[in-house]
């Protein structure tokens, strides 16, 4: 078994160790420890952060990839072979994914969803309903179902009962009271609550996996359960790395062009007057059928369709962070315009302090509080953005799984009669939690970090 | 006389905490009732509570506001209405925000003549302009069309006594009307009040906090603090026999103070300029061509003395504080020489200039823009030791330099891990003059410190600016547009206009007798006290 790095994978666990240690770096100032303490007093926010931290578990679940070695078979090379890279996340759903069917079926369902013609012993044709292949008989729904939420409390509880103790220091009693009295000064009853309900979901979801396809399967029989959480990382994906990469850009560009004036400020507004009057989606097209023609010119770049698709991704997530920077830095010349103009930046000046200490000192630590609220708003756009590309067909590779991808497919489901509802719906209900629980914290985020709205 | 209103033991509550305790007075018709008192006393809390526009998480806890005979409080909404604009007017402190940047003058004024009296078109016109003419608004038939920002702040302030008075009220409530004004506007403006308050038998409530103002217009005083009134008196009475020991200290510290200014004729010279001309190019076009040239400092030469202060005076525009950015090295300089200790620092460049940072530094107007909001008070005053490597490298050496500092400016030593938004104003001045004295400078350019203080905390500041002078020997450039200071803590006085110095000299020489014109009509209208003190 050996671990495969693909370049997303590398971006993402570098950016989460970056954000370990800003987060750290930054909590080591009262102020910001303070802010933050502000913002998670709301339970909503509280909320909306432990589904936020419950996608970001499935993405990093599916950021781990390996290949395992296959036995060679006897009397063959001594060369090792490797199997398919797999994620974490396709160990735990293994089952669904050799189980898959011929073609539609519905949730919970025993058979396909449209009659098929079958001659059975006797020599007659008829038109009946197939059995699934991989769903069990046994009418056992109810039991696993019991199984499945006892144990989803309890390892919730497991969970509660460690961070309880955690946070307690002596009176356990005393901190598991409050707690349940809702008199903390943190709502971590809210949160307990929200993550005893996602775990619980999970698991019942999970045990009935092995019995029944929960959310169905699609066109080719493919379990749309794991579709949905498989997407999750391509979502939250497009949504932190396009900001990661549309962030330096922004935050330079406008810093020099509100900081220098002159013909700086001249060349940088042109150059994003220029980029924001070209419709994006023409620009992301242009830049993404460019890629698939090299791409397509070079087979020999790549070792499996995962590591093509992978590269597509990043591809497309550099486009969208080259276009999507403009309405930032536009914000961030403003501000930095008028944080240059006050007293503090020429009292600086006058201690002969460098250009570059002024913005790192005193320009960028003011702006903050814009370079946040836009990251948390840009992510929700960017997640619903990826799903509008994916639809007209410029955004990932067709074999990876997203939620674009599966909006675009039910195209055609939702014309059929019966109709086949639960691909555009599954996509729908996971990409619309995230996309709230993304705006709910941005609410509270920009009421907090805003000095305008401090009385 | 008749009472035109009757406050009774008002107070006002806000989430439990009393921000006007039983406030009671009362205004006669057509007299002047002024309300004195710092910021944050009540003042305005009080004027609002009267035409009732209070912020809804204010509430009225107690007492009652009687016009005429009608209980305010127990009016209905629409009622209320009718009596705001109608009865009691209101003029505000800022007139550029006060007035709709789009509609113009007259159209502003003829609203409210529309609203209250239902005249017809022609007659509101009449009406405006003859308003106009009342408030001695040139050519008002051709400033009928014009928008606010064509106006000057005096005339824009006078367009809002316009609509004020448009409806004939009884009551009018000028809430610090003049203080976003220059002296001698403010002088002009004050007149008028005065004048049409006579004509009219009008009755005033006039907020302020500055006594000189009072002094000049009003009949009765009130004054307030922390949301009582400490005492009212008629305004003779009150100006040259106060009963209160806080009026006392107000009315000390309004008055300028002439002792233990030593006086020592022609001492050694630090810094002086010869005709510096700082012109801002006027940029149109396309291709960013230099049309013409604004002359904010046209040939300026003036000279600071070694451990005395030069004030340099003038009204805004005049080119006082682009002086103060031109001797820092922060504007580049159009014409002139700034010699300091003989050295041109016009010739240096930015690395030579480093050893020269050191020795001018300079204290802001604005204490709340002056400061980083995101770095603690120690890290604001380390900055500068740091960047020009002052005193030692080691962290908590500096650390010891910073407390000795912040007691020096009669703050306390932990105040360091605080940040600034936990000061207030003048607190907050004192960390500016920290951060100054930190490099151990031997000029501090004083840009209208005390402009944004109470009178109290504008003479502690004032006190802590020469307690530091005498000890340290430090220059002061005191750029200030406010008179009553300048004999306090100046040695010598440079009056500017128009970015040119009128008049300059030795400050009980230019104070008593000012030879150019526009320094005795700068004199002339600042608002002078009865000599408080000399009895």
């Amino acid at each position: 078994m050996i671990f495969s790095l693909l370049w997303t994978d590398m971006l993402v666990w570098g950016l989460l160790c970056v954000l370990i240690l800003l987060g750290w770096g930054a909590s080591r100032s009262p102020q910001v420890r303070q802010q933050w303490h502000t913002i998670f007093r709301s339970s909503i926010a509280m909320a909306s952060t432990i589904i936020l931290l419950f996608y970001l578990f499935f993405t990093l679940l599916d950021s781990v990839h390996l290949r395992f070695a296959i036995e060679p078979a006897e009397g063959k090379s001594e060369q090792v072979q490797y199997s398919e890279i797999v994620s974490l996340l396709d160990l735990i759903f293994v089952h669904n994914i050799e189980g898959t069917e011929r073609t539609y079926s519905a949730p919970f369902s025993q058979h396909e969803y449209t009659k098929s013609i079958v001659v059975d012993a006797n020599g007659v044709t008829k038109q009946e309903y197939l059995p699934l292949k991989h769903v069990s008989n046994r009418d056992e729904s109810i039991q696993t179902s019991l199984i499945a939420i006892m144990i989803g409390l309890t390892i919730s509880m497991i969970f509660v009962f460690i961070h309880i103790f955690w946070r307690s220091k002596g009176g356990f009693k005393d901190t598991f009271r409050l707690t349940f009295q809702g008199k903390t000064e943190l709502p971590w009853r809210t949160a307990y609550v929200t993550m005893t309900l996602l775990i619980t979901l999970f698991t019942w979801f999970y045990m009935l996996s092995f019995d029944y396809h929960v959310l169905g399967t699609d066109k080719v029989g493919g379990d749309v359960l794991y579709q949905s959480l498989k997407s999750i990382r391509t979502g939250v994906l497009i949504g932190i790395l396009t900001t990661l990469i549309m962030l330096p850009v922004a935050i330079l560009l406008g810093v020099s062009a509100g900081l220098f004036r002159g013909w700086v400020d001249d060349v940088i507004q042109y150059l994003y007057t220029t980029l924001s009057s070209i419709p994006g989606v023409l620009l992301i097209a242009a830049g993404v059928l460019s890629m698939q023609v090299m791409m397509n010119n070079n087979p020999t770049w790549f070792e499996s369709t995962l590591e093509r698709s992978d590269l597509r991704l990043l591809f497309l997530i550099l486009i969208l962070g080259i276009t999507s920077w403009t309405g930032l830095c536009r914000l961030l010349r403003a501000e930095t315009l008028k944080i240059s103009q006050m007293e503090f930046v020429t009292a600086a000046k006058a201690f002969g302090v460098g250009k570059l200490t002024i913005i790192k000192r005193h320009i960028i630590p003011n702006l903050m509080h814009i370079i946040l609220i836009s990251v948390v708003l840009d992510f929700s756009g960017l997640v619903l953005a990826e799903a509008v590309l994916s639809y007209v067909g410029v955004g990932v590779d067709p074999t990876m799984h997203s939620w674009g991808n599966m909006i675009n497919q039910a195209r055609l489901e939702m014309a059929r009669d019966p109709m086949v509802w639960w691909s555009l719906f599954s996509a729908f209900v996971f990409m619309f939690i995230l996309v709230l629980a993304a705006n709910l914290l941005s609410d509270r985020v920009q009421t907090v970090l805003d000095p305008r709205n401090k009385s | 006389m008749k009472t035109l209103l009757s406050v009774e033991n008002l107070s006002l509550t806000v989430a439990g905490e009393k921000l006007l305790k039983d406030i009671s007075f009362k205004i006669q018709q057509g007299e002047v009732f002024a309300l004195v008192g710092e910021s944050g006393s009540g003042k305005s809390l009080t004027s609002l509570a009267i035409i009732r526009l209070l912020p809804d998480v204010i509430s009225v806890s107690s007492g009652d506001i009687k016009l005429k005979n009608d209980s305010l409080f127990l009016l209905p909404e629409y009622k209320m209405q009718k009596v705001r604009g109608k009865s009691i007017a209101m003029i505000f402190q800022e007139p550029m925000s006060a007035l709709n940047p789009v509609m113009t003058i007259g159209e502003q004024v003829a609203e409210v003549i529309k609203i209250h009296l239902g005249l017809k078109k022609e007659a509101i016109k009449e009406k405006v302009i003859s308003l106009f003419e009342e408030v001695t608004l040139k050519d008002p038939k051709e400033r009928y069309n014009w928008y606010p920002h064509q106006l000057s702040g005096g005339q824009k302030q006078r367009v809002m006594i316009a609509i004020a008075l448009a409806c004939e009220p009884d009551l009018l409530i000028a809430d610090e009307p003049t203080t976003a004004l220059d002296v001698t506007i403010q002088a002009k403006v004050l007149k008028l009040l005065k004048k049409i308050q006579v004509r009219r038998n009008l009755s005033i409530l006039f907020i302020t906090h500055d006594m000189a103002v009072v002094a000049q217009v009003a009949d009765r005083v009130a004054v307030m603090r922390y949301g009582e009134i400490v005492e009212e008196a008629k305004c003779d009475v009150f100006f040259t026999d106060p009963q209160h020991p806080y009026t006392q200290s107000l009315l000390r510290d309004a008055l300028p103070s002439k002792e233990g200014r030593g006086v020592v004729h022609n001492p050694e010279r630090l810094l002086e300029i010869e005709d510096l001309k700082v012109h801002f190019p006027i940029k149109k076009g396309f291709f960013q061509r230099t049309v013409g040239h604004v002359k904010a400092v046209d040939g300026v030469s003036f000279s600071i003395p070694k451990g005395k202060t030069l004030a340099l005076v003038g009204e805004s525009g005049s080119g006082k504080s682009t002086i103060g950015q031109a001797i820092l090295s922060l504007i580049p300089l159009t014409e002139g020489s700034i010699q300091f200790e003989d050295q041109d620092l016009t010739k240096l460049s930015s690395l030579g200039l480093k050893p020269y940072r050191r020795k001018i530094q300079v204290v802001f107007q604005d204490p709340f823009s002056a400061l980083n909001p995101r770095m603690t008070v120690g890290d604001i005053i380390r900055e500068g030791m740091v960047s020009l490597g002052i005193g030692s490298k080691n962290r908590a050496l500096q650390d010891v330099k910073i407390s000795e500092l912040l007691l020096k400016v009669e703050l306390e030593a932990d105040h360091m891990h605080r940040y600034p938004h936990e000061f207030s104003g003048g607190q907050r001045q004192r960390i500016g003059i920290a951060r100054a004295l930190a490099v151990e400078p031997e000029l501090i350019i004083c840009d209208e410190p005390t402009s944004a203080l109470d009178v109290t905390v504008r003479t502690q500041i004032l006190k802590l600016l020469q307690k530091l002078q005498h000890e340290s020997g430090v220059s002061y450039l005191f750029i200030t547009h406010d008179l009553s200071i300048v004999s306090t803590i100046a040695d010598e006085i440079a009056v500017m206009k128009e970015g040119k110095i009128v008049e300059q000299g030795f400050v009980e020489n230019v104070m008593e007798n000012p030879q150019h014109p526009y320094t005795q009509k700068l004199l002339r209208s600042a608002p002078k006290l009865p000599n408080y003190g000399e009895k």
